[in-house]
Order: structure tokens, then C-alpha cells, then sequence
């Protein structure tokens, strides 16, 4: 009975990759499914289960843990990080004058996906045919630049950086050009692309470019310009249990099968036993299954609900804003459906 | 929302500009539901966004009464995720 419970218990919480697939990987505690377990779904026992553990944090990138949440939700986060957080990007170009080799549209596809530093949430989205474009939904940018020769150069120079001037044109050389009452609106902004040091085009004298930019907000639904990580993903947290002890030979060739740290061979009595020490920076290569005196004596499997999220943002918002953001925005959508169940009376 | 069904107790409703992303989840949030017998969604076509997600109950009860519950549900989760995420953020800065 122990045996069959402790069979159970693995099929509803860990997801077991076997040699040749995976399996229980579909969530299966529902109400009903399994008898003696109370599956209802329970918002204290969610809360107390529930936790998240904030494991590293860099300029621009988070990584966390969340604890005691199902696939679905989670997935949910993931999805709406990468497609559904607005942003604001490029979207009208205006070529007034464009005489370097980069053709009008692939110059205006390039300029459309530079992240820029601009807070979305103080901008509205622009209404759907409105072409003209107000201070509250647009930032306009201006990018003006010529290139010359320079005649300070040396006769038998070959390098461009002392013939030339401007004949790289930057991201730093994207200016904001306020609309309206946008200097009011925002006194102390400072709307520019996230990296100064983006390479737009190429120039020689003679050349110009001379565009003016319209920024709208977004979602990268949209298009991926829009998207305000540079990624988000999550992976399970691996679970490797030693069915059997491993000793000598065996304990070292079983921790070259996986990646370093997750193996740690002890000295007891003088012989060498292999131990687990950290599963977590396993990349699960599964080389263990292409040994056949190891195979049997591991079993992997993933924790179902502890979710590893990897969170990079493009460095318009930081990464805990987005995923504050994301959160706010599910719940947007659950309040969307709420309010219209409660106003459109169900015949 | 379109709902279509012959009794209140099976209803498919039709969720517009909608996909994986609340389907999922709000398919989850309700199978959790000990009075619901069937949850599923569907999305009808890749191109166009709108789910098809048919909710049957078991017993009188009328479908949409999982719906909101669910969706209920769905916010009280996210709703504590956030605020957990925020506190754990704070601690981890604070103690940085």
C-alpha cells in the first residue's frame, strides 16, 4: 500500500523522463481523479503552499523561482511577457531625404525594432485610424545626419574613422523632438534608445539621412518590435534520486554523466560514494541512458510545480516591473470576461 | 462571450480575442471545480483569435456559475502571486 501510494504521489507531482520519453506530464490532479485526495481547489491551501524565491538579480536580467503554481498559470506569465507587455517602438518613419545605400524600408524596419527608454504606461495606445497622432500617444524622434570628407586626413590613409565624418550613424544620433505639450508633460524625460551604440548605417560623403520617427505603443502580439524581454523562459527544477548506492568506478563515471555540481563523490570508509549535491544546475543531457550499467540506477524526473523563471528584459522597463506587469495584465483579462458576465444578462 | 447550449447545465462559450494564454489557465482554474464533470477549450481556427471553451456540469448547476468562479479564482491567485513576488523582491533587495 506504502509502494502504490508512493507510486501515486510521483505521478501527480513529478515529471519523469524516461529513456526513450517523458512521462506523467500532463497535470492530472483534478477533482476525482484520485480517491483520498481532496483536489477541490483551495485558495488557503494554494497560498500557504505557494512561495517565490528571487535567486539572482543583474542590470537587466532576473531569475527566480516560483513555487506551487500549475503549468497552465505559469505559462500564462511566459506568454504574456514575451507577447502581450506594451512597449513603445518605431512604427512611422517619414523619409524627407535618404541618399545612403540603405534602401527607405529596410532603414525604417531597422529603426522600428531599437528598444527605446520609454516608460509605456505614461502613453495611451493610438487610436485605430488615427493618423496624425497626439502627445499623448506618440513620441516623435529625429535622426539628421550628413557625411563629409575630412580634410585634415592623411594623404595614404585607408581607414575611414580619420577620412570620414559621420560616416556611422548611431542610435546616439536620434534626437527627441517634443510634440504639443509633451516638454510640460514630462519636465525631467529623457526619451532616447536604450544603447547609444546601435549601428543604424553606413555612410560616405555626399550620403544623408534625414527621417522623422513616430513612436507608438505596442504589444509584441503586434509585431516583435514591440516585445520588452529579450527573453523569458522557465524550466522545472530537476529531481535526480540514486536508486541504488554508487560506489568507486561507478560513482565516477556517474558524475561526468551530468553537469558539474550536480554530482559529489564522499569518502565514507574509504570508499567512494556518489551522492546528489544540487540538482538544480542540471541541464539533464540524459547521458546517463547511454550507459547500460548506469541506466537503471537513476531515476530523473522534474518537480512539477517549482518553475525556474529566466526573465531578460531590452532595458526599457526593468525585469520586475514586466513581470509586475504581466501579472496585472492576466488580471486584466480575467476582469475583462468578469464585467461582461455580469452586464450581458445569459439567456 | 456568446454562450450556446440546450440546458444551462452544458454551455459552450465563445471567448473573442482570446487564446492559450487565459484558456489554459482559466480551463485549470475551473476543472479544479468538484461541481464541474467536462472543461475544455479549443481555438477554432489559428488565424482567427477567438476559443470556443465548453463548461458541463454535473447536477443543476448553470454553467456559467464555474465561469465566474473561475474566473474569480483566477484573479484571487494572481492577485497573491503578485503580491508574494513583491515582498520577495523587496526582502532580496533589502538584504542585498
Amino acid at each position: 500500500a506504502m509502494a502504490a501510494k508512493r507510486g501515486t504521489d510521483e505521478m501527480r507531482d513529478r515529471v519523469v523522463l524516461g529513456e526513450f520519453g517523458v512521462r506523467n506530464v500532463h497535470t492530472t490532479d483534478f477533482p476525482g481523479n484520485y480517491p483520498g485526495y481532496d483536489d477541490a481547489w483551495d485558495q488557503q491551501r494554494f497560498e500557504e503552499a505557494f512561495r517565490v524565491d528571487i535567486i539572482r538579480e543583474e542590470e537587466g536580467a532576473l531569475e527566480f523561482d516560483m513555487v506551487g503554481i500549475d503549468a497552465a498559470i505559469a505559462n500564462a506569465f511566459r506568454r504574456i511577457l514575451l507577447a502581450e507587455v506594451p512597449t513603445m517602438a518605431v512604427e512611422k518613419v517619414f523619409v524627407y531625404n535618404n541618399t545612403s545605400i540603405v534602401q527607405d524600408e529596410i532603414l525604417a524596419h531597422r529603426l522600428g525594432l531599437i528598444p527605446i527608454r520609454a516608460d509605456p504606461r505614461l502613453f495611451e495606445y493610438r487610436n485605430q485610424g488615427d493618423e496624425e497622432g497626439t502627445e499623448i500617444d506618440t513620441l516623435q524622434f529625429q535622426l539628421k545626419i550628413k557625411c563629409s570628407r575630412n580634410p585634415q586626413a592623411a594623404k595614404e590613409s585607408s581607414d575611414p574613422n580619420e577620412l570620414y565624418f559621420n560616416h556611422k550613424v548611431y542610435s546616439k544620433h536620434m534626437t527627441w523632438v517634443p510634440l504639443g505639450n509633451q516638454t510640460d508633460l514630462f519636465p525631467d524625460a529623457d526619451f532616447r534608445p536604450v544603447h547609444d551604440d546601435i549601428l543604424i548605417a553606413l555612410l560616405r560623403p555626399g550620403q544623408e539621412i534625414d527621417v522623422l520617427m513616430h513612436c507608438v505603443k505596442g504589444i509584441g502580439k503586434d509585431h516583435a518590435k514591440f516585445s520588452p524581454v529579450a527573453t523569458a523562459s522557465y524550466r522545472l527544477l530537476p529531481d535526480i534520486t540514486l536508486l541504488q548506492p554508487v560506489e568507486d568506478e561507478a560513482a565516477e563515471k556517474l558524475q561526468k554523466c551530468f553537469s558539474p555540481g550536480v554530482i559529489e563523490i564522499q569518502n565514507i570508509k574509504g570508499k567512494k560514494v556518489a551522492r546528489v549535491a544540487n540538482a538544480r544546475f542540471d541541464t539533464f543531457s540524459r547521458e546517463v541512458f547511454r550507459h547500460e550499467s548506469l541506466k537503471n540506477l537513476v531515476r530523473l524526473a522534474r518537480v512539477r510545480n517549482h518553475y525556474i523563471f529566466s526573465v531578460e528584459s531590452t532595458g526599457i522597463l526593468p525585469p520586475d516591473v514586466l513581470v509586475s506587469e504581466a501579472i496585472k495584465i492576466l488580471m486584466g483579462k480575467c476582469q475583462r470576461f468578469l464585467n461582461e458576465l455580469d452586464s450581458v444578462p445569459m439567456e | 462571450v456568446q454562450a450556446d447550449g440546450t440546458d444551462g447545465n452544458c454551455v459552450t462559450f465563445v471567448l473573442h480575442d482570446e487564446d492559450h494564454t487565459l484558456g489554459n489557465s482559466l480551463r485549470y482554474m475551473v476543472m479544479k471545480n468538484p461541481e464541474v464533470e467536462f472543461c475544455g477549450y479549443c481555438i477554432t481556427h489559428p488565424s482567427e483569435s477567438k476559443i470556443n471553451f465548453r463548461i458541463q456540469t454535473r447536477g443543476n448547476l448553470p454553467a456559467v456559475e464555474p465561469l465566474r468562479k473561475g474566473l474569480t479564482d483566477l484573479m484571487a491567485v494572481c492577485q497573491h502571486v503578485l503580491n508574494t513576488f513583491e515582498r520577495s523582491m523587496k526582502e532580496f533587495r533589502a538584504q542585498k
